[in-house]
């Protein structure tokens, strides 16, 4: 801060670097050290890996069974747990984080600086998605080398259908954030809709399990027509489209209405 | 060269007009305050001239570009710390600098500005371990990390000691030696009165004066001295009055208030002592710019009608 401002305005070139992604890289590298410092994130990333060892250990839900049709429980219940970390990731993490940041004022303070205060929410959305796909991509690779769950059979399939359920979730975590007044109140929130939302995934009752009335319901919600579909490409099909368009639809209608009600301050 | 020009400026929350046809403009280099009670309009009026509000009326121009269509360009040349905005708790002091300055072309040296603003030794606490006090001196340094040729500066030395208080309005004055331009907010007038080359007065969303410090309050009877004593006999007004140095003389219960301009206290004591009237408990008051807030709004800062 030496030289006057004069001499700078000279050398300065004005456009240089404005509008548009400016610092998503930076915003980015800042969230993800954030998250490594909050003792919440650790739950979210070991509670699914921890459950699906526990199942895999347990001769109950680690044998074929009559009351999942024959098959072995494990083997449903992992797609169920991938449901259930994108569910956390969205109305816990997410949710949470974009809502205080709006009730600290982090997002009115960058809106008077180069950066866009949205670069900041999709930071914060680049940096769980990551996360999320860590979380999926360890459970996947434990459960199958250490208790012989097949890989998702139907790759592409899996990953369109995994996208769109976490775009679909991601889209009700911004919207919950976007009416909720403080971030403590946004996780409350979210906290209430995740239930409906892994109880429709098949938390409770994977697979065959799940009655068809309940079935036919949880089809039209993002996270119950999005673990079908997940669970359908990992059996070997591609997601019929039905399962796809329903989280596709949501992620539309949820997030257009989320970014209209988003509120910076 | 004026770097901020407003004019006509108009905002309405509903049914409640917070600022109302304000207009000023600020020259290069400058301190510019803009003072007013809690309430009055001080922070909406700056917010609109950051860019942070949308006015409903009124132009704003700042560093010769349009406030709106140039935002992005004037974002990198401004730098504004605002009245409520925490960072993330568990963000370091040394991240948040390298953070923002990262968002600049030409940011300054965050090690000097942390130095500078006493902070060099918390670089490596989090946000939320902080005292209020620090948490302000960061909230300066981020509003100074992108080397702005204008800072806007929101009630700043809120929440800060005394001693701290001075510090900062030390590195204020730092500011302008380097022809950065500050826009101050404040409702503390010791603080105007200190730091501003000029300011506006601020009083239910309108401009009810602008001027220097010294002309502000010159404006209250002549922004000469008062004198204050309890008289030791009862005396005629005129034997005062009839001084040219005197403009005014009131009564209070038991005490004489004397205001005038030039040798004031000289004119008064040799006249007195003429007569045999001795002044106790003589004290000189100056008019202040507290003084002349009151005077041109009729309310002192703290709100009390008068």
């Amino acid at each position: 801060m030496a030289t006057r401002v004069e001499d700078r305005v000279t050398a300065r070139p004005v456009s240089a670097k404005s509008g548009g992604m400016v610092g998503l890289g930076r915003l980015a590298g800042s969230e993800m050290r954030l998250m490594r410092r909050e003792p919440g994130i650790l739950w979210v990333i070991a509670l699914p890996i921890l459950l699906s060892v526990v199942f895999g250990l347990i001769p109950g839900t680690s044998t074929p069974s009559p009351d999942v049709g024959g098959g072995r429980f494990i083997d449903f219940y992992v797609p169920v747990l991938v449901c259930f970390v994108i569910a956390m990731m969205a109305l816990n993490v997410v949710a949470s984080a974009l809502g205080t940041y709006r009730e600290r004022g982090v997002l009115r303070r960058l809106a008077v600086t180069p950066v866009r205060p949205a670069t900041l929410l999709l930071a914060q959305g680049l940096v769980s998605f990551t996360i999320l796909i860590g979380v999926v991509a360890a459970m996947v690779l434990i459960t199958g080398l250490a208790f012989h769950v097949p890989m998702p059979k139907q790759v592409f399939g899996f990953l369109l259908a995994l996208v769109l359920a976490v775009a679909s979730m991601f889209s009700i975590g911004l919207l919950v954030a976007a009416l909720a007044p403080t971030g403590r109140a946004a996780n409350g929130i979210g906290t209430v809709v995740m239930f409906p939302s892994v109880f429709f995934a098949g938390l409770w009752t994977p697979g065959p399990m799940m009655s068809d009335t309940i079935r036919g319901i949880s089809e039209w919600t993002p996270l119950g027509a999005g673990s079908q579909a997940i669970q359908e490409a990992w059996m070997g099909t591609f997601p019929s489209l039905f399962h796809l368009a329903v989280p596709l639809g949501y992620t539309l209608v949820i997030g257009w209405v989320a970014v209209k009600k988003f509120r910076w301050e | 060269m004026a770097v901020i020009e407003v004019a006509n400026l108009r905002k309405q929350y509903g049914e409640h007009v917070a600022v109302e046809d304000v207009s000023f403009t600020v020259e290069r280099g400058e301190i510019f305050g803009i003072v007013g009670r809690n309430g009055a309009g001080k922070t909406t009026t700056v917010e609109c001239v950051e860019g942070l509000r949308k006015p409903d009326r009124g132009k704003v121009s700042i560093l010769g570009m349009d406030a709106e269509r140039d935002a992005d360009s004037i974002r990198t040349r401004v730098g504004v710390q605002l009245q409520q905005s925490q960072l993330p708790e568990k963000m370091r002091v040394d991240e948040a600098m390298a953070l923002f300055a990262s968002f600049y072309p030409n940011p300054a040296n965050t090690d000097e500005l942390l130095h500078d603003l006493g902070l060099a030794e918390k670089r490596r606490t989090p946000y939320k371990k902080l005292s209020g006090g620090q948490q302000q001196r960061l909230a300066i340094a981020l509003a100074l990390v992108g080397n702005p040729e204008i800072a806007f500066l929101d009630e700043l030395t809120t929440g800060l000691d005394p001693a701290a208080r001075r510090d900062t309005w030390h590195l204020i004055e730092g500011m302008r030696d380097r022809g950065v331009t500050v826009v101050l907010v404040t409702h503390f007038m010791e603080e105007a009165e200190r730091l501003c080359d000029r300011l506006a007065l601020v009083d239910s969303g309108r401009i009810v004066a602008l001027d220097t410090p010294a002309g502000l309050v010159s404006r209250v009877d002549g922004g000469g001295d008062r004198l204050r004593f309890r008289p030791s006999t009862a005396f005629d007004d005129k034997l005062l009055t009839d001084l040219p140095e005197v403009t005014g003389v009131a009564h209070t219960a038991s005490q004489v208030l004397v205001s005038g301009k030039g040798n004031l206290l000289q004119a008064v004591s040799a006249t007195l002592t003429t007569h045999g009237i001795v002044a106790l408990d003589l004290r000189v008051e100056q008019t202040t710019l507290e003084d002349a807030f009151l005077a041109l709004t009729g309310r002192t800062l703290d709100g009390d009608n008068n």
